[in-house]
C-alpha cells in the first residue's frame, strides 16, 4: 500500500516510477516503498531515501539512479538516506507484490506466519510457479539480504521468498 | 576558547568514542565473516555468513558516518574505517578471532549476537536520535543473525559425535573472551551518565542466563572457567588483529586515497 500521508508530489511521480531496484528491476521504487518524500523546490527535487537492509547494497545505485532520471529531464535531484522510521516490508505496494509473484519472488507472509516459515516447518510458502504451497525451506538467508530461499515440492523448483521485515 | 565549549569538545569526542566502541564490533565482525565469502562449507551458510557481514557493514557505515560528522575535523566514514593504527580499533576481542572452523564462526557469532541484539534493544530508545534510528534498524537484522547462529548451535552441538566435540571446543575457548562484552570503557561510562549510552553491565546475568538456555538445548555443556581476559575494548588486541587489519587496510595503505 502506497502510504497516503507521504509527501510526494504529484508531479514527480511519472519519473520516480521509471527508477526501479537494480536486484528486483520489476518492482519501481515507489513500489518498494523506499521513497519518503519526494518535493520540488526552487528548481531542485528533494528525495527522502530509506534502505530496505543496512548494508543494502542497492541503495547507493538507486540513489544516482534517481538523480540520474531527474537529469535527464533537467532537474537537479538531491538525494538524503533516512533511517527512521525502519522500512517495513507492509511499505511494498499492492501493485509491486503482484508484480513480484509474477517475477518468481513469493510475497512476504505476515509477522507470525513468516517466523512458522523461517523458524518451523509449516508449509504457508506460495510457490510463485506453480501455486502450491507444498513447499519446504532450503535456506534463510538467500540471493540478496531480503530474500530466503525456499523449494516447491510439487513442481521442484527453488525459488526465492521476500522475508517479512517488520 | 571558553569554558562551555571546551566542555562540548570533549563531550563530543566521549560521543565520538562511544559510537566507535559500538560500531567496530560490527566492523570487525564484518570483515571476519567477509573472508568466508566463497570458502563457507556450502553454498547455503556461505551466502548466510556473507548476508550477516553485509548487515553488519551497513550498521557500521551509518555509525561511522555519523561519527565523521561529529568529529569536527575532515573525516569521512572511509579514514575511520581505514586508517586507524590497530590501537585505535576500540572492538572486543571476540569479534577479532579467526575463523579457526564452521563451528567456531557460529559459535562466535552465537555468543556475539546475543549480546548484540540486548545492546539494541536498549540503544533503539537512547535519546540520541541518530544512534537510537540506527538501532531500531539494525534489531530487526540482528534478530535474524541470533536465530541463525543459535539454530547452528543447537543443530551441532545435538548432531553427530564429531560436530557436538567440535561445537563444545569452540564455545569452551570463546568463552573467555565473553565478560569483556560487559567491561565498561572511559566512554560508556561517561555516555551513560549522560544518558545516552547504554548500561551494558546491568544486562550481563541476562546474557549468561540466555546463553546458557540455547547451549543446554543445545546439549552442550555451560563452561565453568572463570578466566577471562580482555582489552581489545581499550585498543588492546590479541595477535589475529594485525593481519585482520593488514587484509582489511591494504588497498588504502597501497593506494592511498583512491575510490570506487
Ligand atoms: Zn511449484
Amino acid at each position: 500500500m502506497l502510504v497516503e500521508n507521504l509527501n510526494i508530489e504529484t508531479h514527480l511521480i511519472p519519473v520516480l516510477k521509471t527508477v526501479s531496484d537494480p536486484e528486483i528491476p520489476v518492482l519501481s521504487v515507489l513500489d518498494l516503498g523506499v521513497i519518503r518524500e519526494a518535493v520540488e523546490e526552487n528548481g531542485i527535487v528533494h528525495i527522502k531515501l530509506t534502505p530496505t537492509y543496512s548494508g543494502c547494497p542497492a541503495m547507493d545505485v538507486i540513489g544516482d539512479d534517481l538523480k540520474k532520471a531527474f537529469s535527464e529531464i533537467g532537474k537537479k535531484a538531491e538525494v538524503e538516506l533516512i533511517l527512521s522510521p525502519a522500512w517495513s516490508t507492509d511499505w511494498i505496494s499492492e501493485e509491486g507484490l503482484q508484480k513480484m509473484e509474477k517475477y518468481g519472488i513469493a510475497r512476504p507472509l505476515s509477522e507470525s506466519n513468516d517466523k512458522d516459515v523461517l523458524l518451523g516447518d509449516k508449509k504457508l510458502v506460495k510457490c510463485p510457479q506453480c501455486g502450491s504451497t507444498n513447499t519446504h525451506l532450503v535456506s534463510q538467508f538467500g540471493s540478496t539480504a531480503c530474500k530466503a530461499i525456499f523449494k516447491c515440492d510439487d513442481c521442484q523448483e527453488p525459488f526465492d521468498y521476500f522475508k517479512c521485515l517488520k | 576558547m571558553n569554558f562551555n565549549f571546551i566542555l562540548k569538545e570533549m563531550k563530543n569526542q566521549q560521543l565520538y568514542n562511544y559510537i566507535l566502541t559500538i560500531a567496530d564490533n560490527s566492523l570487525i565482525l564484518a570483515q571476519r565473516l567477509g573472508e568466508l565469502c566463497g570458502h563457507g562449507p556450502n553454498l547455503e551458510t556461505d551466502i548466510a555468513l556473507t548476508n550477516i557481514s553485509l548487515d553488519l557493514l551497513g550498521q557500521t557505515r551509518s555509525y561511522y558516518q555519523y561519527a565523521a560528522k561529529i568529529s569536527g575535523e575532515n573525516k569521512t566514514e572511509d579514514d575511520i574505517a581505514f586508517l586507524r593504527i590497530e590501537r585505535e580499533y576500540k572492538n572486543c576481542l571476540l569479534v577479532e578471532q579467526p575463523n579457526t572452523h564452521f563451528g567456531y564462526t557460529i559459535a562466535r557469532q552465537f555468543l556475539f549476537d546475543v549480546y548484540h541484539l540486548m545492546l539494541m534493544e536498549k540503544l533503539q530508545n537512547s535519546p540520541d536520535e541518530t544512534l537510537a534510528a540506527i538501532a531500531k534498524k539494525g534489531i530487526k537484522e540482528v534478530s535474524y543473525h541470533k536465530r541463525f547462529s543459535s539454530d547452528w548451535v543447537k543443530r551441532l552441538g545435538d548432531g553427530t559425535e564429531e560436530s557436538k566435540a567440535k561445537m563444545q571446543e569452540a564455545i569452551d575457548d570463546l568463552w573467555r573472551y565473553t565478560d569483556e562484552l560487559f567491561f565498561m570503557t572511559e566512554a560508556e561510562k561517561e555516555m551513560t551518565k549522560e544518558g545516552i549510552g547504554i548500561n551494558i553491565s546491568a544486562f550481563k546475568e541476562k546474557y549468561y542466563e540466555e546463553v546458557s538456555e540455547i547451549l543446554k538445548e543445545a546439549t552442550l555443556t555451560i563452561p565453568e572457567n572463570k578466566y577471562f581476559t580482555k582489552g581489545g575494548k581499550e585498543g588492546v588486541h590479541s595477535e589475529h588483529m594485525g593481519y585482520l587489519l593488514a587484509d582489511l587496510q591494504y588497498m588504502q595503505r597501497t593506494y592511498p586515497n583512491m575510490t570506487w
